[in-house]
């Protein structure tokens, strides 16, 4: 299969994917066979890309003009490659994690919730190979709209509620302020196409520059930078699957992945960095970060709380992206990365949890380590990974971003970053201390009569298919970490 | 076999002739089959003229033999050429549409006389459309327009507003038609002439000027009134709310397309630079009542109960998109209204065959009555949400494609603020739309309803244009180069 095919096979074959869920509907085993099988495909495919591009190739199709001189096209980069591999990779973890979360809680309409998956991740390898801004923008469309019925899978009015601010604001921001910045820029420069080193170098006023940045900053809603980010909380509505891999990984990377293209190819690094157009972002996503961080402080519902985090990191790296520079994009591309496995770790032990225990709330969960050991070990690497504790991968785009932060000068940068982390272990660790270190409250009221009864063992863990998946993420941290070169070799052209 | 030249004026003569050959065949299913071979030899007539029109320029044809400014001249460029497309391909979709819609709709000793109102409709809008002499303009206005009143007033069987609706729209159009009338006598008494290329050429000439402006402001409010320009609509949501569901998709995708290319025409190729007011009316009228509309009309789209009245509002407001893209006076903002005029002629086709399948089903479009009925109907109901997201101006729909193009237009100018205003309305599409998705697809249906999906013969039309509408969002090469060429046309008289 040449790398042209392989690419648009990346685009389709999860569509495929879909027509045959559809098809096998009536059949659960078969249903998820396929969902499992096509996952595994397309892993496996977007492997055999990545060879090519690690050997600096760059594989490009350009599919059809939609309007004179606006093509559908497509471009593997490094960046958009190590997205795609993320995407997809996780997928079929989460796959196996859905399977046990969706029949542990005996969810409605699991078809359709399969269905929409495959249309989401389809739109995702769209926007991680799209070759110019035009391509990106429909795919981050398909994204939105795809994942709609999953946030209000449950068709409840809270549902209803949620998935009305999650489209309200991320449609309301991609047409409102997006779709006007990307026809500014066509009409500015004539062209929408990635090109290394940007394309908007001379093209427009000085003055304006902040201004169009400002339209794609807060355009691109998905990055979930304040004060367009009420969408990611409301998201939480959703089963627990929809929120590991799409609003942990698929849907919010895609976001700061576009907010990382729009600086390196659109603007480009240097000139974004000589203008001076970004100053202000520095301030905004740093003040998202912080903010971000305090919010989940005080969350007790340990989706929301996790929520708040991801909005607080997802700025980490549109901070990066404000500074301009090789470490601090570098990082931030790295972040992606390790941001999704620890934090797709967290959700799906969020989502256990739910399953064994039926618990959200935080401050029942005293004592809930001991009787799901796996889950809370999983747990706590996830969140040491966040943190950025070595050994675990979050140290290297914590670290590479701080670097990027000093090489500015902006010790305050620093500051922040070094802020954020300490808040990171404040809003995480007394979930894994409170599991494992409180007695839990069953034991200290027996004759309260628990509805289920404790085995021998008092091990009371979810399904395995939900607790598998959450164990083969936090190893994958861990792997990350001794691995993360090879990210970087990657990486690396981007920023040369 | 008659010869292609004679295509500009076969178009417009065929359905004509065919009218009172159609009121005399009383029985249904014929008038109904001879309808539909008159609509499509109209519709490959058009395809014909806009296939030889982008090949080889414009087209002009003398009835009779006449010379042009005495005689009555049809001209077919690109400009119309996209109108008369629009116009007869609507309709012979919408035709095979008609027939089950009417069954469950109109009384069926009416459906002979009904096809007869219905070709002559369509033989008044494509003679709007291809004629270049101004009064010629009107006589196929009124017969447009009184055909339509009688369209109209079909929908009383159901709901006897239908008939109040039709009675206002009645002495609103003929207010409109007769300030039309006044404008063009104006003109004729200042320049001598009919033919809209001759009085070009002769308001270059003359030095009477008040006159000229007179007849321009009569003719622009007249149009105005029958575009359903923000505020001269009030005739408009309720003659599509209580009109036959199959009537009101046609209406809405046509009668205001002609009007609006008639504006165009007149404001660019016959006063163009004749009257000094075109400039000054468009900034500080046209523009501001555009925006008005997109706004007063998406707002009232939002509160309303019945989807028909609802489309009908969201009607208004895209009128207000096409006004305002002529108002910026610029070969951008003309391609914008032109696109939007095939583009929307599509979406609302579409949306409207939807209601009308719905309707054939549960016998009311109000969204109460819709609950659950995404299950119930799934492929009517996802060609509702694909035309809706067309609506909204989602990529790969055509919505998005004539969103580019305004917004584009504004931008040229560097006119921020309308940028800002053109997605703030176009969000509140999002609004009502939503509204019926969340109701058809996350309310659970009320008990005891049980409704099978709409027949073949309404939900493959409904498709052919939910289909258009993502195929010319995908591939608009076709539709951007006809309207650049109509734009060209158009405002290339202005340089």
């Amino acid at each position: 299969m040449s790398a042209e095919t392989a690419l648009l096979s990346t685009l389709f074959l999860p569509l495929v994917g879909m027509v045959l869920i559809w098809l096998t509907g009536k059949s659960p085993n078969l249903r998820e066979a396929v969902t499992l099988t096509t996952s595994v495909i397309l892993f496996a495919i977007v492997l055999s890309l990545l060879s090519d591009v690690l050997d600096g190739a760059r594989p490009s199709v350009d599919l059809m003009e939609v309007m004179p001189g606006l093509s559908l096209s497509f471009e593997i980069e490094p960046l958009g490659m190590l997205f795609a591999c993320i995407a997809s990779g996780l997928w079929i973890v989460n796959s196996l994690y859905s399977i046990g979360y969706m029949r542990g809680n005996d969810e409605k309409k699991q078809t359709r919730f399969y269905m929409c998956f495959t249309v989401a991740i389809s739109s995702a390898m769209g926007i991680a190979f799209a070759g110019n801004m035009f391509t990106l923008f429909v795919f981050y469309e398909v994204l939105t709209l795809s994942t709609y019925p999953l946030v209000a899978h449950k068709e409840t009015e809270e549902a209803k509620q949620g998935a009305r601010t999650y489209l309200g604001i991320l449609i309301g921001t991609s047409i409102g302020l997006q779709l006007a910045a990307i026809i500014w820029t066509w009409i500015a420069a004539g062209t929408l196409d990635f090109t290394a080193g940007g394309i908007l170098s001379g093209k427009v006023d000085p003055v304006l520059l902040p201004f169009l940045l400002a339209l794609y900053m807060f355009g691109i809603g998905k990055a979930a930078l304040m004060p367009f980010h009420r969408w990611l909380p409301s998201a939480m509505v959703a089963p627990t699957p929809v929120s590991a891999l799409l609003h942990a990984v698929a849907v919010v990377k895609a976001g700061v992945f576009t907010v990382l293209k729009v600086v390196v190819y659109i603007f480009g690094i240097d000139f974004l960095a000589a203008s001076g157009a970004a100053n202000w972002l520095i301030w905004v996503a740093g003040f998202t970060l912080i903010t971000a961080s305090l919010v989940a402080l005080s969350k007790d519902n340990l989706k929301a709380r996790l929520a708040y985090s991801t909005v607080s990191q997802l700025a980490y790296i549109v901070l990066g992206a404000a500074l301009a520079n090789h470490y601090a994009i570098l990082g931030g591309a790295l972040h992606i990365a390790t941001h999704a496995l620890g934090k797709i770790t967290l959700f799906m032990c969020a989502g256990a949890i739910y399953v064994a225990t039926h618990k959200t709330e935080i401050s029942d969960m005293q004592g809930l380590g001991r009787k799901m050991p796996f889950t809370f070990a999983a747990f706590c690497v996830g969140a040491f990974s966040i943190i950025g504790l070595p050994p675990l991968a979050g140290t290297w785009s914590k670290w590479y971003l701080v670097l990027g932060a000093a090489e500015t000068g902006m010790l305050i940068v620093v500051a922040i970053y070094m802020i954020s982390s300490l808040l990171n272990i404040a809003y995480l660790m007394p979930i894994v201390a409170k599991g494992f270190f409180r007695p839990a409250p069953e034991l200290a009221t027996a004759s309260a009569g628990a509805a289920v009864a404790p085995s021998k063992s008092g091990i009371q863990e979810a399904p395995l298919l939900c607790v598998l998946p959450p164990c083969l993420t936090a190893l994958g941290c861990f792997v990350l970490f001794f691995y993360a070169d090879a990210v970087i070799a990657l990486l690396r052209p981007i920023v040369e | 076999m008659i010869a292609a030249e004679h295509l500009p004026v076969l178009q417009v003569v065929g359905p004509l002739l065919a009218a009172p050959i159609c009121s005399v065949l009383r029985i249904r299913n014929l008038a109904w089959f001879f309808t539909l071979i008159v609509s499509v030899g109209a519709f490959l007539c058009s395809l014909l003229l806009l296939q030889t029109v982008m090949e080889s320029g414009p087209i002009s044809y003398e009835l009779g033999g006449w010379m042009a400014p005495l005689g009555i001249e049809y001209r077919v460029d690109a400009s119309n050429g996209i109108v008369l497309l629009i116009i007869s391909g609507i309709s012979s979709v919408v035709l095979p549409f008609a027939k089950r819609s009417f069954e469950a709709e109109v009384p069926e000793k009416l459906h002979s006389l009904l096809y007869t109102a219905y070709i002559l409709c369509l033989t008044g809008l494509l003679g709007i459309t291809a004629t270049a002499d101004a009064f010629n303009v009107f006589v196929f206005l009124e017969i447009s327009s009184l055909s339509t009143y009688v369209l109209v007033a079909a929908g009383s069987s159901i709901d006897r507003r239908a008939l109040t609706a039709a009675y206002n729209y009645l002495i609103l159009g003929t207010i409109g038609a007769t300030f039309f009338v006044i404008g063009i006598g104006l003109l004729y008494m200042a320049t001598g002439s009919l033919n809209m290329a001759d009085i070009a050429v002769r308001l270059g000439t003359i030095a009477e000027i008040r006159t000229v402006d007179v007849a321009f402001a009569f003719i622009v409010v007249g149009l105005a009134l029958k575009l359903a320009l923000f505020p001269l609509h009030t005739w408009l949501p309720n003659a599509y709310t209580h009109a036959p569901s199959a009537v009101t998709a046609f209406l809405a995708a046509t009668a205001t397309k002609a009007a609006v290319y008639l504006m165009l025409r007149f404001s660019f190729t016959v006063f163009g630079t004749g009257s000094g007011l075109l400039a000054p009316m468009a900034g500080t009228v046209g523009i501001p009542l555009a925006l008005a509309g997109m706004f007063a009309g998406s707002i009232a789209a939002i509160y309303q109960y019945n989807l028909k009245r609802m489309l009908a509002y969201s009607s208004v407001a895209q009128i207000g998109y096409m006004v305002l893209g002529f108002g910026l006076l610029s070969v951008t903002g003309v391609m914008a209204t032109t696109l939007h005029l095939f583009n929307h002629a599509l979406m609302k086709g579409a949306l409207f065959m939807a209601l009308g399948c719905v309707f054939v089903r549960i016998r009311s479009v109000h969204i109460a009555d819709l609950s659950g009925i995404g299950r119930q109907m799934p492929w009517t109901m996802a060609a509702f949400v694909i035309g809706g997201l067309s609506l909204i101006g989602v990529p790969m729909t055509v919505g998005f494609i004539s969103k580019w193009y305004l917004i584009s237009a504004a931008l040229e100018q560097e006119a921020w603020w309308l940028v800002a205003l053109i997605v703030a309305s176009s969000l509140l599409a999002v609004i009502y739309i939503w509204r019926v998705i969340e109701a058809a697809y996350l309310k659970a249906p009320p008990p005891g309803r049980a409704v099978a999906e709409a027949p073949l013969s309404m939900l493959i039309p409904t498709w052919v244009l939910v289909g258009a509408n993502i195929y010319f969002g995908v591939d608009a090469d076709f539709t951007v180069s006809v309207a650049r060429a109509a734009a060209e046309g158009l405002v290339g008289v202005m340089q």
